[in-house]
């Protein structure tokens, strides 16, 4: 068979995100476009955490506090330079090219400190420790009133890209789903690469690993960093998508929901987190517009998702083709 | 003769229980040396010690002229120390080629190398594949673990401890759970590696202990009762009386 369900699959994901911009005016027009970025958006960052509890099998609690820094990075920057006030000597900045690699530093920073004290420990302790460092920077930001504590900050403006105004919902669809298709690339080559094998290895028995003479814990450490990186790019658009950035986007039911795309569109595979934060968005944003209690019947649908594809949507698509 | 393993004084207590009691244990570079005792001897506490697993409370552990005693496990694999578990360890997900191509990826330095594709290297698949043959799974390379049967597993363990190509051996019950003919397998590949590489042997199969060691420790309560030769051990009245639990002919 020259092309497996697999393939298929793939390639009517991809062909449906290309279409999304075509479409749209058929289907609400910017309202549709910015539906669908926001989709991409958090597909970044649900598919960098499948690096962690697919590929690693590190269940991490916390991806949130990666993605609500490179979002706060964006804003921060932009606050300072919309005000004429300088930080630590830089007046800040509202280029994309310098906000964004440095959100996605920022981030790295963070998912290495983090990393490297949690990656310590494991099972039970590793979620709560996670969770517990992600909640101490959701207070932080809720504490700093100067960039509006629990209110949020908003932007002025989106960056510019280049130089250029990103005015226009499509061009900033296409930024995002560029970002998104180099993080899914990346992924891919790192998960079949050696370091990748080593990754899985570790997740599959650690103590055959240690036997064979690799020590674990530094590859980990680079994967929560190289996740944390990716969930620090994803907030930096966010950012920039909603011109608004709060300490809501780190708490722990954002990184609840990360968990949720992972498991429910598939773990241990690259589509599985984008079909998962596609569902999870598109029925949250339908059951929204018909009831405010949209959670009561969003649970349900998760629970029935979990016991009826154990091995998510991605899972029911691809069949039961092996690797 | 130089000693590839020296154990000198290696003590652990668990609680009140001495799982290892001044065990003193020179292993001679390229010879077969097993270790055999009864259940709850302290075999597999020996073994931990040696590999890294469990740190003695006592005494002090030399590999080839180095003290290794406060080595962690990756770090005296990688100085040529291999193993195979009791009870296997392999990565179940993966396929059996792959468990030995990681074998040959941790021997060729660090892992962080992101780009290339693991399965197309043919300097990791070209090793794991001979090791593969060697003990005779070639056949099943692109199975998964988890769909091989207890004696192809334990053929696997080997294959992923020779593709290390270690200096030293540490092979716990390799035999355990085979059946015949496997055994007489993974014996006859066993006895190819005899005199190359030195080999840590511990088992309780005492056909596959007397044609193999050629020094045989045995183990009583976590002390060394005696160290010998084979036929020496096998004449000891006390080693009788401890283990193989037949009074003096």
């Amino acid at each position: 068979m020259p092309f497996s369900r697999q393939t298929i699959a793939g390639l009517l994901i991809a062909a449906c995100l290309i279409a999304v911009p075509y479409a749209a005016p058929l289907m609400g027009g910017n309202y549709a476009i910015t539906l669908a970025t926001r989709v991409v958006i958090v597909a970044i960052a649900a598919s960098s955490l499948d690096l962690l509890i697919g590929r690693g099998a590190l269940v991490s609690f916390g991806h949130a506090a990666y993605f609500g820094l490179g979002a706060y990075v964006v804003a921060i920057a932009s606050f300072h330079l919309a005000n004429d006030i300088p930080i630590l000597g830089w007046a800040g900045s509202n280029e994309a090219l310098v906000v964004w690699p440095l959100a996605m530093l920022i981030s790295g920073v963070a998912a290495l400190i983090i990393g490297a004290l949690s990656l310590r420990t494991s099972g039970v302790y590793f979620i709560m420790i996670t969770l517990a460092f992600a909640q101490m920077i959701y207070f932080v930001f809720v504490a700093l009133k100067y960039y509006g504590g629990d209110d949020g900050l908003a932007l002025n403006s989106r960056n510019l890209f280049a130089g250029e105004r990103i005015t226009d919902a499509r061009s900033f669809y296409w930024i995002s789903l560029g970002a998104l298709a180099l993080c899914l690339f990346i992924q891919w080559r790192l998960v079949v690469s050696r370091f990748g094998m080593a990754l899985r290895g570790a997740a599959s028995n650690e103590r055959r690993m240690a036997a064979l003479g690799f020590s674990v814990y530094g590859y980990r450490l680079v994967a929560f960093v190289i996740a944390g990186m990716m969930a620090g790019l994803a907030g930096a658009l966010s950012a920039n998508l909603n011109r608004f950035v709060s300490p809501d986007m780190m708490g722990w039911v954002r990184s609840g929901g990360f968990m949720v795309m992972v498991i429910m569109g598939g773990v241990s595979s690259l589509l599985g987190p984008v079909i998962g934060a596609a569902t999870y968005l598109l029925v949250e944003t339908a059951l929204a517009g018909w009831t405010e209690h949209w959670e009561v019947v969003f649970g349900p649908f998760v629970l029935l998702v979990a016991l009826f594809a154990p091995r998510g949507i991605w899972g029911l698509l691809r069949g039961r083709a092996c690797e | 003769m130089s000693a590839a393993l020296i154990l000198d004084g290696v003590t652990k207590s668990f609680g009140a229980l001495r799982a290892s009691d001044n065990v003193n244990i020179a292993i001679e570079a390229n010879h077969c040396h097993a270790v055999i005792g009864p259940n709850g001897a302290g075999k597999s506490t020996l073994i931990g010690q040696i590999t890294g697993e469990i740190r003695p409370d006592a005494g002090r552990i030399r590999f080839f002229d180095q003290d290794i005693t406060d080595w962690t496990t990756p770090r005296r694999a990688l100085a040529g120390l291999g193993r195979s578990f009791q009870i296997t360890q392999l990565c179940a997900d993966f396929s059996a080629l792959d468990n030995v191509a990681l074998a040959v990826q941790a021997r060729q330095g660090h892992s962080y190398r992101f780009l290339r594709a693991a399965h197309s290297d043919e300097r990791l698949r070209g090793p794991a594949m001979a090791a593969l043959e060697r003990v005779g799974l070639a056949e099943r390379a692109g199975t998964r673990v988890d769909a091989l049967s207890h004696g192809e597993r334990r053929q696997l363990e080997l294959a992923a401890a020779l593709a290390s190509e270690p200096r030293m051996l540490v092979l716990d019950e390799p035999m355990a759970g085979m059946g015949p003919q496997e055994s007489e397998r993974m014996i006859e590949i066993l006895q190819s590696l005899r005199g190359k590489v030195t080999i840590l042997l511990v088992e309780h199969d005492m056909d596959a202990v007397f044609a193999l060691a050629d020094r045989i420790s045995v183990l009583v309560n976590g002390a060394v009762l005696t160290t010998a030769d084979p036929a020496a051990v096998r004449a000891d009245p006390a080693v009788r009386a401890a283990y193989l639990g037949a009074p003096a002919p």
